[in-house]
């Protein structure tokens, strides 16, 4: 009885003189590898030379500030609600006095924690973002010997406020608003 | 007992309903929003506008239907009434007119408003309102002030739906806050700058429809959608002692009233264990609270009853 149509029966066929040899088998397999030290490796150097990323790809987020140096995110809570794999946490606080230029809205996030093994980077939480706080950048998250080295706080997310270190996220941005207002039938 | 059609739907109602109410009784879409009117405060409605309908038979006496809009908190039913809500464009029209004036001042700041989630100018607004304005005055501003240890006042938010002054004078026995002046300038404030330290006073919040009476113990303290809120009671000499707790893990963030599908608050629960029970310890936590599947407070909330799949 046959259970599937995918079942082959066995033949005990005897080999011929040349495949007994094995001889022509070996050639063959040197020929095909031998041809591959002249063919483009599939691979390049990292970290010495980079891949070129696609415009829009979607890497280690970045906390914004805005032309002031003032963090964007008030911490409400949009990006942990939408995102699917539950990898956003944060607590927020109410600023002070005196806090003005370092926080754009009155609450800001005390903590902010995305735990990148769970993040599957699907860009969720940036098209939530109503203050345009949390961007996905084209950076690679690091490797890392230590689970808890994952939980990225405030410190490996937001940016710097020198110039140098702003994380350019312009196209990006643009990539985001044009989904917001697909979604919303307008047309850019 | 009058019959009253509310969008083709027929229900026979006590005399002296209102027209809102009939339709809460039918339930479902066709129950018009409202913002100002809270069934257990005696005088609220008909100032927010929200719940206008197209009465489009008067009554089976006088056919006609009535001339404009009216408010359905505030017009009784008559007998063979047609009432038009949600098929009426007209009134479509004018609630999204409505929601785009209550909207003239108030602030976007919902991602730091502590209401956010359970706001209920946040819902007409998504379900009735415009996405732009066509404001182009600068909005009012008010500072924020702590009337009372417990409680915040964003008059910026305020819609001026008067439940507040209502709920102050009807539980309470001598009211400090109402609303002064007149008109675009009008705002809720405390008699020259006096503390509200009733022991009731923390209903304003659950009364409050938009986030201009805010909790300061739960202050920025988390978002609703990320607690849980659970069916609680504790034996409490001054109230009935039925709250809701909100919890994250096994800690209470904060206590409300029970609200109700409409958002209303039937016992009225005091300051006592509203801001100062905030131990598992000093509550019987009855269970989850049954929150609507559509609700963002709904939302990762894997310990609810799985629904019967019938």
């Amino acid at each position: 009885m046959q259970l599937t149509n995918r079942s082959v029966q066995v033949v005990n066929k005897k080999m011929t003189f040349m495949e007994r040899i094995y001889l022509p088998a070996i050639f063959k397999g040197m020929a095909t590898t031998l041809r591959h030290f002249f063919m483009r490796p599939a691979t390049v150097r990292y970290p010495e030379v980079k891949r070129e990323f696609a415009p829009v790809y979607r890497g280690w987020h970045v906390l914004k500030r805005d032309e002031q140096g003032r963090e964007n995110c008030t911490a409400c809570g949009l990006c942990a609600v939408a995102c699917p794999a539950e990898a956003i946490t944060m607590v927020a606080e109410e600023r002070q006095k005196g806090e003005e230029h370092l926080y754009r809205e009155e609450k800001y996030a005390a903590t902010y924690e995305i735990n990148m093994l769970r993040c599957i980077f699907c860009g969720l939480c940036e098209e939530a973002c109503p203050k345009e706080a949390i961007f996905l950048t084209d950076r690679i998250v690091p490797a890392d010997y230590a689970r808890n080295g994952f939980i990225f706080g405030k410190d490996m997310l937001v940016e710097g406020t020198t110039p140098d270190k702003r994380v350019d996220v312009s196209v990006r941005q643009k990539h985001v608003q044009e989904k917001k207002w697909a979604a919303e039938g307008v047309k850019s | 007992m009058p019959k009253v059609k509310i969008d083709g739907f027929e229900i026979e109602v006590p005399d002296g309903t209102t027209i809102l109410q009939a339709a809460r009784m039918i339930g479902g879409d066709i129950v018009p929003p409202a913002m100002c009117y809270y069934s257990s405060l005696k005088g609220s409605g008909s100032k927010c506008r929200t719940c206008m309908v197209k009465v489009t038979k008067g009554s089976d006496k006088d056919p006609r239907p009535m001339p404009k809009l009216v408010t359905s908190c505030q017009t009784m039913v008559m007998d063979g009434m047609e009432v038009a809500n949600t098929s009426s464009e007209e009134v479509l029209k004018a609630r999204a007119g409505v929601v785009e004036f209550l909207l003239l001042n108030h602030p976007l700041d919902c991602p730091i408003c502590d209401q956010a989630g359970e706001c209920h100018l946040q819902d007409l607004a998504y379900e009735h309102g415009a996405s732009g304005t066509r404001y182009e005055f600068e909005r009012r501003t008010f500072e924020k002030i702590d009337i009372g240890p417990y409680i915040k006042l964003h008059m910026t938010r305020c819609i001026l739906c008067y439940r507040c002054v209502y709920v102050a004078n009807q539980l309470t026995e001598n009211r400090v806050h109402g609303i002064l002046n007149r008109g675009d300038h009008a705002e809720i404030s405390t008699f020259i700058e006096k503390a509200i330290d009733n022991e009731f006073s923390g209903n304003m919040i659950d009364v409050c429809p938009v986030g201009a009476l805010t909790d300061r113990t739960f202050r920025f303290k988390s978002r609703v959608w990320f607690l849980n809120p659970m069916d609680a009671h504790r034996d409490c000499p001054t109230c009935s002692g039925n709250a809701v707790v909100w919890m994250y893990g096994n800690e209470i963030f904060r206590v409300t009233g029970r609200k109700d599908q409409y958002g209303e608050v039937h016992e009225f629960i005091c300051n006592t264990c509203r801001f100062e029970k905030k131990a598992v310890s000093d509550w019987h936590i009855e269970g989850p609270r049954n929150i609507d599947r559509h609700s963002v407070i709904a939302q990762g909330h894997y310990g609810q009853k799985a629904l019967t799949v019938r």
